[in-house]
């Protein structure tokens, strides 16, 4: 239609964006009322619901994308769900906290309209992670998938929003753009009433989010180093090497993307990497699949997610069956060395240093090219070696003798678990941690007068929030209808949060822990 | 256009310091709002404009946006009146605004003898959104025109000549329509007809019963809420009953969805809420977004059939204008989202919750709240109450009207895209309005 006129439109999609968004408005204000009990209701209901997906939409995100691995994508799928449910499920973003001591209060409160970007690289896995954190701190959310992703991310949505709401919800609490495009993102980025960006994706878009004028938690790509000293266990360095970097055919930005050999070890290391799936390639390899994966210096995005076969297949190398990444020597970390560059595929980097300082140096040189503010690896027994990397390296968290995709990302640390790692100062983000529900909450401080003379009143027993009464909002009945059988109305497609009760939650939180860590531990191994 | 005050620091009665005109709207101008009262009585319509005036709401719309509108002297209003529905979805609404701003690059109102391609879109987005069994529409011009248009498809349907109402009912002022109405707007013009325009106790099912009878009744109409009746609600079940006898005693259902369909009980028409499909609906109002006027009669096929025998048994120039379908296709769509439903089902929650709260501040003052979604008529303990509130919520920046035909009950309507915060100020200006308005008719009666 717009065919046949010459004046300026708002573009198709973006009206229906700003409803969402009014829409929202509503439901974080519902949502901001909640009590802790009603929380964690939903919140577990929608970590169940994810988990019970899990499966299905990790082989939907693989179809969708051609990215990555299914089996991977699952375990992602059921950290980010019931894995986060379980990091999370004894803390508290709702209720008051009395500190006597200092006689001050805190009361939680929420940002209010979250707009939530997720990448392509593990679409389904942020979206429920995403979601987690909301329903954790009673924000409103509005997914905003990858174009690529679109499908399984609005699924994954549509899965966890349902069980919420079933749980006692706000209607619109978990909404989706389900036709994204850049005009509607940067109208809804730009929009004054969202409360908070949260940007998982490329530098462009994350900066956009923080030009936007809105509070936003936008996050930088990685570029990982990991350095393997002398005095590591070198079996098992190789071992979670091989491991973290063909994890999901490294498609999280913590995979390892240079390997840092100190020159004692390289040789058994070498060895023991092989034994584990990976293949080292001669010069003239390296050249092949350098022209495959890379495009006039940059990594050509058609082989994110790609295996280490598939990669060898398009180069015409010959690789051993069983091959899970591929590992391509070179002299020096150097901006102009593409392989010193964040590779998100199976193709790890190798250089060799005479000493760990050397190679303390060479893994500053790696987040001199991009990354910083991300993480980096090492494995060492050496304290004084792991502390000199840590405190030299410009990266915000360090994964010790672990592999980094899955350490970093705190699934095999005690660091917060998470699809979303901050980079801080270093990496010119607002948040240096991993992304965590604590992010998304502000606390109301009251402060009383601290002469020891003046006596704090007694806020204990107090609660400033109320469960829910029925489905919110209450369905519009008319006012004389009330007690009335009324007609049946269509529903909002929403359950009974009476019948959700708390009842044997404890149980069945550890019962589902178990289970989790069972199926990490079969995941990881097998 | 270029308006060349600022609002902000205008101050409203004083005359420009030089010869200028303050308010120019481009294509006419005035000197001072004192001016337009003036001319409007002289040039006008005398009475309307000095009831305002003596109703203490010397009101005269400038600039309007969303669901504000701003006095010529800049007092800025909420309007929860909007023209009974009319601004549903705000004023000027950017989308509908922009879609036919559009069309006016293409289209204009067309001509109304030909299958037109606006016509035939919107009627099909209208029968896709209706109960089932509504499959053809007719446009008039305005409500009043959709509603003489359902009373003629009634009569050619049924052959029979006589309407059924019910008393103090209002479904416009033309021909037809005014004798369904109350005497009030027909007696002025000697055009009661109580003959073919019988009228029955609202909610009393028993003298419906009485009156469909005699089998002679060719359609009962009904507003799914009367409106200007201040909005007392049908008692559950009442009109499933009255479709029922309509359907014992061969009469035909109107449902009169001007004020009451598009989103405004929550349901995109209050009718199915009952449960019940009419055999004809008329919309209007809302559905022309606020920017074009058009209404619609929605008709089963049982009475389509004139449209069949003779397409050109109701001739209307504007009726359908091609703009007004575009404005009517876009309000039906914003009113349909599902984001647009759940808003709803929030703010009648939010604002009913609030003035029951108010209500427990004055419960021997403002006894009742007649809610259906946004649907609502607020009762005060005096015969006039609601224009004592009405008024007092004028000076507290809030537009709300009384009830013509029951002035103890204030129309209370707002918008359902109403934003979080406007709904909670609009429940501090009233709580205020409502308070200031009590103690003034206690005064007046001496106080206790």
């Amino acid at each position: 239609m717009s065919a046949f006129v010459d004046i300026p439109l708002e573009p198709a999609g973006v009206p229906h964006g700003r409803a969402m968004v009014e829409r929202a408005e509503w439901a974080a204000r519902a949502f901001a009322t909640y009590d802790i009990a009603s929380v964690r209701r939903i919140a577990m209901a929608a970590a169940q619901a994810g988990e019970a997906h899990a499966r299905q939409l990790a082989d939907a995100a693989v179809a969708e994308t051609g990215f990555g691995v299914a089996e991977h994508k699952f375990l992602k799928n059921v950290a980010c769900s019931i894995g986060i449910w379980n990091t999370y499920a004894d803390d508290d973003y709702v209720s008051p906290v009395i500190d006597q001591a200092r006689k001050i209060v805190e009361i939680p409160r929420p940002a209010g309209v979250v707009f939530a970007l997720t990448p392509s690289t593990n679409p389904v896995a942020t979206v429920m992670f995403k979601i987690m954190l909301c329903l954790l701190t009673r924000n409103a959310i509005i997914v905003s998938p990858h174009p690529y992703a679109k499908r399984c991310s609005a699924e994954a949505a549509r899965v966890m929003r349902d069980a919420a709401i079933a749980a006692g919800a706000p209607d619109g609490c978990i909404q989706v753009l389900e036709e994204p495009s850049i005009p509607l993102i940067n109208a809804l980025m730009t929009d004054e009433r969202v409360d908070v960006i949260v940007a998982t994706g490329g530098t462009p878009m994350v900066r956009s989010a923080y030009r936007s004028g809105n509070p936003a938690i936008g996050v930088g790509p990685g570029n990982v180093p990991v350095l393997v000293d002398a005095t590591a266990d070198i079996p098992a360095a190789a071992a979670r090497i091989v491991a973290s970097k063909s994890f999901d055919n490294s498609i999280l930005c913590t995979n390892e993307s240079v390997l840092i050999a100190e020159e004692a070890i390289a040789e058994r290391l070498q060895q023991a990497m092989k034994r584990e799936g990976a293949s080292f390639l001669d010069e003239e390899q390296v050249a092949r699949v350098c022209g495959v994966i890379f495009e006039q210096g940059h990594f050509n995005t058609a082989w994110v997610g790609k295996s280490a076969a598939q990669i060898a297949e398009a180069a015409g190398i010959k690789v051993p069956k069983g091959t899970l990444i591929l590992v391509a020597p070179f002299d020096l970390v150097v901006p102009e060395q593409v392989l010193a560059h964040e590779k998100l595929c199976p193709v790890l980097g190798w250089v060799t240093v005479p000493n760990a300082a050397r190679g303390i140096s060479a893994a500053m040189a790696v987040l001199r090219i991009t990354g910083a503010g991300h993480s980096a690896a090492i494995h060492s027994e050496d304290p004084g070696t792991i502390m000199e990397y840590a405190s030299r390296v410009r990266v915000l968290r360090v994964a010790v003798n672990v592999g980094n995709s899955l350490g970093s990302a705190g699934i095999e640390t005690n660091l917060a678990p998470t699809m979303t790692i901050g980079t801080g100062f270093f990496g010119r983000s607002s948040v240096g941690e991993n992304l965590q529900p604590a992010h998304l909450v502000n606390r109301t401080r009251i402060a009383c007068n601290a002469d020891a003379r003046m006596p704090m009143p007694d806020f204990s027993g107090l609660d400033a929030w109320q469960a829910p009464q029925g489905a919110v909002p209450a369905y519009p009945l008319a006012s004389n209808a009330a007690g009335a059988p009324a007609i049946e109305p269509r529903t909002n497609g929403r359950g009974d949060a009476a019948t959700m009760a708390g009842d044997g939650t404890d149980e069945l939180r550890d019962e589902i822990r178990r289970m989790v860590i069972e199926e990490l531990r079969q995941i990881i191994k097998g | 256009m270029a308006i060349r005050y600022d609002p902000d620091v205008a101050s409203p009665e004083q005359s420009p310091a030089d010869d200028h005109p303050r308010y120019d709207y481009g294509v006419f101008s005035f000197a001072s709002k004192a001016e337009v009262l003036e001319k409007s009585k002289e040039y006008w319509n005398p009475g309307k404009t000095q009831f305002w005036i003596d109703s203490g709401v010397p009101l005269v719309i400038d600039r309007r946006e969303e669901y504000f509108i701003y006095d010529m002297s800049g007092k800025r209003l909420i309007d929860v009146h909007l023209n009974g529905g009319t601004y549903n979805l705000g004023h000027r609404n950017p989308e509908v605004v922009q879609a036919v701003t559009v069309a006016m690059q293409h289209f204009d109102v067309g001509n109304h003898h030909f299958p037109s391609l606006a016509r035939t879109a919107l009627a099909e987005a209208l029968v896709a959104s209706a109960p089932a069994g509504l499959t053809k529409v007719i446009y008039g011009s305005g409500g009043g025109e959709a509603i003489d248009i359902a009373l003629k498809t009634a009569r050619h349907a049924t052959g029979k000549r006589r309407i059924l109402s019910i008393v103090k009912a209002y479904h416009g002022h033309t021909g037809l329509a005014v004798g369904t109405g109350d005497e009030r707007f027909s007696k002025l013009f000697l055009s009661d007809n109580p003959e073919d325009f019988p009228h029955v106790p609202f909610n009393d099912l028993a003298a419906m019963e009485e009156a469909l009878q005699g089998r002679d009744i060719a359609a009962v109409i009904m507003e799914t809420i009367p409106a200007t009746y201040g909005f007392p609600l049908p008692e559950p079940g009442y009109l499933r009953a009255v479709k029922a006898l309509c359907e014992k005693y061969d009469a035909l259902y109107i449902a009169d969805e001007v004020q009451t369909g598009l989103m405004r009980t929550g349901e995109l028409w209050a009718i199915t809420k009952e449960g019940i499909t009419p055999d004809i609906m008329v919309t209007g109002k809302g559905i022309s977004g606020g920017i074009y006027p058009i209404a619609c009669v929605l008709v089963s096929e049982r009475c389509a059939g004139w449209l069949t025998e003779d397409g050109f048994g109701h001739i209307s120039t504007f009726g359908g204008a091609e703009l007004g379908c575009i404005a009517a296709i876009k309000a039906l769509e914003i009113c349909s989202r599902t984001e647009t439903r759940s808003m709803v089902h929030y703010i009648s929650d939010f604002i009913g919750r609030g003035l029951r709260q108010i209500q427990a501040t004055y419960p021997d003052w403002f006894i009742g709240i007649r809610q259906n979604g946004v649907v609502m008529g607020l009762e005060f303990d005096d015969p006039q109450g609601a224009k004592y509130v009405m008024k007092h919520l004028y000076e507290n920046g809030v537009w709300a009207i009384f009830s013509t035909l029951d002035p103890r009950v204030l129309q209370y309507k707002p918008g359902i895209l109403l934003k979080p915060e406007i709904a909670e100020e609009l429940l501090d200006r009233t709580e205020v309005a409502i308070g200031k308005a009590y103690r003034e008719v206690r005064g007046l009666r001496g106080s206790r």
